[in-house]
């Protein structure tokens, strides 16, 4: 376990390094910080001060890795639009990212575990087919027009629910089921080929067997190691959801990261960018970490192998 | 599947594989209607900009916001109603059929040949070259999609070649997941063996023996991907970030259409819809080829 561990977290500090490399240099590549800041009306001597004063003039590796050592240290530089720390920046909005995350991940494992377990004990049935079309019908669906349509529907036609705002919890309705909805058919597919495998195995036979009853066998035994792929799963799901939160955010003007995210862009406030990057990737790395290690724990041939 | 062709051994009274690919294919109805679909749009989006007689860019601001022919305010010389300034729904609905289907094909070409390269090198060669695949894979998978492609956009100057370029070169690495563990399968054969021994260049038997083996995982993907590029770049043109006005793509007439939400629905759900039927279309027939060409399906 330990050498698993060690290996683990090894892969993922290197990850995060690459990623953390990519999004800066990506983004200092493409274009040219020191004129955004100056903006158009701006002579070459104030272009030449800017670079000087931010730092710009210095290559690109010494940039970087000053960055990041500033970034390693809590430090994730200053916003070109707000004059403001970007931290402080983050540490507003990344709450309200955070909460529509963990709700869209609820809503996609309430929705998409017992609807695949209920798929897999009863294949080809009615509720099958039920799952398997919601499944392909939410993969089609583009998150920004199904939003727009939910708003019609039950803030328009049925006023139920707001359309934007954070005021109360019925704020985050909306938005959890449109970000939480393209999770759901990968989970519901894994958990119904996974149940679908574990109850044909001989342990669920010998339980059955025993005559143990059938909601133990089912949520007791055969659930338990079905679900293990699915931890891992729910762990990168949750990463993209972080960035699909951009897309969300903006449709129902909820103030959270990911609209902070699209702003900045809009504005090339590019210190903001590079920070809600990083800030997103290394969620991914870190949460994809903590999965497997999960799995390794409860799985002994995944961390033998 | 070209190591089905070998069909000597096979009693006369069976059907020749062609003929069971051909059952199989129209026995899947995910498949035919998908196919079904994505050809009527298909021949829509080629066909359809001759048979009518308006331009997608000829505003009209005597006729603004005409709602479509089932409304009673509608109005069958422009059959799907008029946007907000005046131009024909339907013409402007054809022409961004088109930009969606060149995208998806541009996008699934670009990161088909990054990932496919990619992929089958790492399958093949396996050791140090497997390694470095595998953790650009990692990387390329951490980093949040359509904020790295909006940035990218917004720094070049977003226009339609620079939507395609910086999609293409992000959503590679399905094909290299996919195409690394076909090849990996197909490089254990014995007639890859066989090949090695009369020796045959490995540039020769990854096109001449691994290639024929994952031909069909590639399409697979391919049609997948398009179809993840058509969403995502519907969702860049709706942040603004993506197809340019008055260029007409889907995504961008629902953002165009959103300040009319409350009266004139219409206006962002006939592109959503369409949106939805496409990308449906394409992942229906992926999964059905998918379904028909693997082997446990025979």
């Amino acid at each position: 376990m330990i050498v698993y561990a060690a290996r683990r977290l090894g892969l993922a500090l290197l990850v995060a390094i690459a990623v953390s490399a990519a999004s800066f240099g990506l983004l200092y590549l493409t274009g040219d910080p020191a004129t955004a800041i100056v903006g158009p009306s701006g002579t070459d001597a104030d272009i030449e001060n800017i670079r000087r004063v931010y730092g710009f003039d210095r290559p690109i590796v010494v940039q970087y890795v000053d960055w990041l050592w500033r970034a390693l240290h809590g430090d994730l530089g200053i916003s070109f639009f707000f004059k403001l720390p970007v931290d402080d920046l983050l540490a507003n909005r990344l709450p309200i990212t955070l909460t529509l995350g963990v709700t869209a991940i609820a809503f996609a494992l309430l929705l998409a575990i017992p609807l695949g377990v209920a798929a897999a004990v009863r294949p080809n049935s009615a509720i099958d087919r039920l799952a398997l079309v919601l499944s392909v019908t939410g993969q089609a669906l583009p998150s920004f027009w199904f939003g727009l349509m939910l708003i019609v529907l039950f803030s328009v036609i049925y006023p139920i629910l707001p359309s934007s705002g954070t005021e109360s919890w019925k704020s985050f309705v909306l938005p959890s089921v449109v970000l939480g909805y393209y999770a759901t058919p990968a989970i519901m597919r894994l958990t119904r080929s996974g149940m679908i495998e574990v109850l044909g195995s001989d342990y669920i036979r010998t339980a059955r067997a025993k005559g143990l009853y059938r909601s133990s066998v089912l949520f007791k035994h055969a659930l338990r190691n079905a679900i293990i792929p699915v931890v891992s799963l729910s762990a990168a799901q949750f990463g993209f959801m972080l960035a699909g939160s951009v897309v969300v955010e903006s449709v129902f003007a909820l103030q959270g990261a990911g609209r902070l995210a699209w702003e900045s862009i809009t504005r090339g406030d590019l210190p903001t960018v590079q920070a809600i990057i990083l800030v997103f990737s290394l969620a991914y790395v870190v949460l994809t970490l903590l999965a497997d290690l999960l799995n390794a724990w409860l799985d002994p041939r995944i961390r033998i192998a | 599947m070209a190591a089905t062709d070998i069909g000597q051994s096979a009693p006369l009274s069976e059907p020749s594989p062609r003929e069971l690919l051909l059952r199989r294919i129209l026995g899947h109805k995910g498949l035919i209607f998908g196919a079904s679909v994505l050809t009527a749009i298909l021949a829509a989006a080629l066909l359809g900009p001759f048979l009518i007689e308006h331009d997608p860019f000829e505003q009209d601001l005597k006729s603004r916001l005409v709602p479509p022919f089932w409304y009673e305010r509608g109005d069958l010389s422009h059959p799907l109603g008029t946007d907000h300034l005046g131009r024909d729904y339907l013409a402007r609905l054809l022409y961004g059929a088109q930009i969606s289907l060149f995208i998806g094909f541009s996008v699934a070409l670009i990161s088909g040949v990054i990932g496919a390269t990619l992929g089958i090198l790492a399958g093949y060669l396996g050791g140090r070259v497997d390694t470095v695949v595998m953790f650009l894979i990692t990387t390329r998978l951490a980093m949040p999609v359509i904020l790295v492609a909006l940035a990218v956009v917004a720094l070049i100057g977003s226009s339609l070649q620079t939507v395609i370029l910086v999609l293409g070169f992000l959503l590679w690495e399905r094909y290299a997941l996919v195409l690394r563990s076909c090849t990996m399968q197909a490089r254990s054969m014995d007639y890859v063996e066989a090949a090695k021994a009369q020796g045959c260049s490995t540039f020769r038997i990854l096109l001449g023996e691994i290639m024929p083996n994952i031909v069909n995982n590639l399409i697979v993907v391919a049609t997948l991907e398009m179809a993840h590029a058509i969403i995502l770049e519907a969702a860049l043109s709706f942040l603004g970030l993506g197809v340019q006005p008055p260029l007409p793509s889907w995504g961008l007439m629902v953002a165009e259409g959103r300040e009319f939400l409350l009266f004139d629905a219409w206006l962002i759900t006939i592109p959503g819809v369409m949106l939805f039927l496409l990308v449906l279309a394409i992942n229906l027939l992926g999964d059905g080829l998918r379904d028909v060409t693997a082997p446990e399906g025979r």
